[in-house]
């Protein structure tokens, strides 16, 4: 295997174009990576077209607001073109510097202030459909924050009410007495004065009114609570059951790492492979020179070698932009060494139904790039039969085992990195076999 | 004197087809052995069997594991290994004692010395198959199996290369050859093996089969003759 294996390296090498993919590609991939997860994204280019006139405010829970100011916080996360009327923004759109525009009509004040149903902002689209759906992303969650934000004021301004008529005082409702008695009072005042009184009617009356003030008392104590239920009635809580949660960015390392290790490995172990029948040396190798499980072995940790390389040196250059944990650089080193094995394992097997490198190569991309893909679909994200059947796929290729290990080595996204190693160690072998039987079919 | 090799009663089944149905043949060292017959009548397969690359369905080898060495009919060599580094990689994967010795005297008696350190995607067409050649011989083994050697080569390079394994044949060496060129079995061969749909028709020297000296006219002769027999 030794001599196998050097004959290997001296073809390698001589591959100038193959010797600088395998230099350059995880340079290239670890910066497009660093500066993609460590630069936030760009804002979409959006016209704002205020209708109102100006200086106009609303009056919220006491306070009063700018519309044009209260825009622009709406609008915080696009960058904003000015434009005075609708058609200059249509222009805007129409000229390709806007992506979309925002009109916000003349009577936004009057509406909001009326009992007629929310207010409508106008939102004008242009560009593809991926730049639609961020700009509309952008814009409804703008909306929705200034939703909430509405609902608070307005909020505090009915808390604020329902406090005067409980407590009174001088600083009462607009419009109310001075020296106004408070709700909270009215029941004792009441009962001490019908203590004094003889029983008959009068008495009677102001009984029943006693009890109405103790009833509207309580019941507008718990109006607070009721309008910070309807301000956001529902809130979410998560709990994770087991494990660390995985930061997307460190995620996203640990998906770009399998699958570049993936592709690395499969490709030139299936090309490997099928160089030795595409130059007719496998016959004169198999004829007792060596044996075909030595071949299979020598092709898959030539490939797990150079792939375990090209992803170790990802990482490390990854972690230049994303903070990683060098502490847990044993780990990492397992779950590449173990996910590189079972891809060299795969790419034998692949090369060893091939006659031929260009047909290896192909065979390997069209087979890998799928079943990668359909391990990265969430459980439960397609109907019941189809994710059984991915389920079922993503066990049997070792993609999903190898960026669940790479997840655990990477993030301590689980305990147990034994489990995706040892699954890993079990596609190894049984792809190996796979490959020993392709190669005497081949003979 | 013993034979070489002795392939006795040797049968081989690719599922419903039968290759190879009762062929027993001879090798004596210093022979050059013609096998020759028409497309499917299973000379490679003998000439594959005899090499060690498949097994037969029935049968026997003797000996069992014979040292032969094989050039097949595509140069099996790495094109971006030079000619040395091949015979290097071969040399060592065989263990044959002191390799670098035995690579130099390989390019020299195959005259690649001079383009030794060419990648052999580089040489001719006739210098890879010098080299295809130089790899079958580099454990120096007693019997040679070509499988259609100068099916590539032009009339100098096939003549250069008869030459040489003329010379091997004086020095001992037994060749076992396929070809389709009657002529050059005419010319260089000392025995023919003709085989047709699995089964051996003739096994005699060419002087024998050569009817009124043309070797072509014996040979389609007897192919007619059973033919018509069949």
């Amino acid at each position: 295997m030794r001599w196998l294996l050097r004959k290997d390296l001296l073809i390698l090498r001589r591959s100038r174009l193959l010797l600088a993919l395998l230099v350059l590609y995880p340079v290239a991939i670890a910066l497009l990576i660093g500066f993609a997860i460590s630069r936030g994204p760009s804002k979409p280019h959006v016209a704002v077209v205020d209708e109102t006139p100006p200086g106009q405010t609303v009056h919220l829970g006491g306070r009063e607001v700018q519309v044009s100011s209260y825009a622009k916080g709406l609008l915080a996360g696009v960058t904003e073109i000015p434009a005075a009327t609708r058609q200059q923004a249509q222009a805007a759109i129409e000229s390709g510097r806007a992506l979309a525009a925002v009109v916000i009509p003349a009577d936004i004040v009057a509406r909001i202030g009326s009992v007629n149903g929310p207010t409508g902002l106008e939102v004008l689209y242009n560009g593809n459909a991926i730049e639609q759906s961020i700009v509309r992303a952008q814009i409804e969650a703008a909306i929705a924050k200034a939703n909430v934000e509405f609902s608070r004021q307005i909020q505090g301004a009915a808390a604020g009410a329902s406090r005067e008529l409980l407590e009174g005082g001088e600083h009462g409702p607009l419009g109310a007495p001075a020296n106004m008695i408070g709700l909270n009072r009215i029941p004792s005042v009441l009962r001490e004065n019908i203590k004094g009184l003889p029983a008959g009617r009068g008495r009677r009356e102001l009984e029943r009114v006693e009890a109405f003030a103790t009833f509207a008392k309580q019941s507008i104590s718990e109006t607070g609570k009721v309008l910070s239920t309807i301000g956001q009635p529902l809130k979410i809580r998560t709990v994770l059951l087991h494990g660390r949660r995985t930061p997307l960015d460190t995620f996203a390392v640990a998906v770009a790492v399998a699958i570049s290790l993936m592709f690395v490995c499969v490709l030139q172990a299936a090309g490997g492979l099928a160089l030795e029948r595409e130059e007719n040396a496998l016959e004169r190798l198999l004829r007792g020179l060596v044996r075909a499980r030595d071949v299979i072995a020598e092709k898959t940790i030539l490939a797990a070698g150079c792939a375990f390389a090209v992803a170790f040196a990802m990482l490390a250059g990854i972690s230049a932009f994303v903070p990683l944990e060098w502490s847990r650089v044993g780990q990492w080193i397992l779950a590449l060494a173990f996910g590189a094995l079972a891809f060299g394992a795969v790419g034998t097997a692949i090369g060893a139904l091939a006659r031929e490198v260009r047909a290896a190569t192909l065979l390997a991309f069209i087979l890998t790039l799928p079943l990668a893909l359909l391990a990265l679909v969430p459980e439960g994200a397609v109907s019941g039969a189809l994710n059984a059947v991915i389920a079922v796929l993503s066990f049997l290729f070792p993609f999903k085992a190898a960026l669940e290990a790479l997840d655990t080595a990477v993030n301590g996204a689980s305990p147990a990195l034994w489990v995706s190693l040892l699954h890993l160690a079990v596609l190894a072998a049984a792809f190996s076999v796979l490959a020993a039987l392709g190669l005497r079919r081949a003979r | 004197m013993s034979a070489l090799l002795a392939a006795e009663e040797i049968g081989m089944r690719f599922g419903a087809i039968t290759a190879l149905d009762d062929v027993s043949l001879k090798v004596d060292p210093g022979e050059i052995v013609a096998v020759v017959g028409p497309n499917g009548a299973g000379k490679t397969t003998l000439l594959s069997i005899i090499s060690g690359l498949i097994k037969p369905s029935a049968g026997r080898l003797v000996p069992p594991v014979p040292e032969v060495g094989w050039a097949p009919q595509q140069q099996s060599l790495y094109k971006a290994l030079t000619a040395r580094e091949n015979l290097e990689l071969f040399a060592h994967l065989e263990s044959v004692p002191d390799a670098d010795a035995a690579v130099e005297r390989m390019l020299e008696q195959t005259g690649l010395a001079s383009r030794a350190d060419e990648r052999a995607g580089n040489l001719s067409g006739g210098n890879r198959q010098r080299v295809n050649v130089a790899l079958a011989l580099l454990g120096e083994p007693p019997l040679l199996a070509l499988d259609e050697p100068t099916a590539a080569l032009d009339p100098a390079q096939r003549e250069r290369l008869w030459r040489f394994v003329a010379e091997l044949a004086h020095g001992g060496t037994a060749v076992l050859f396929v070809s389709h060129n009657i002529g050059e079995v005419q010319r260089w061969a000392t025995r023919v093996v003709v085989l047709d749909r699995g089964h051996k028709l003739f096994d005699g020297p060419v002087e024998e089969l050569a009817a009124g000296g043309e070797l072509e006219q014996g040979l389609l002769a007897l192919l007619a003759g059973w033919e018509e027999a069949a």
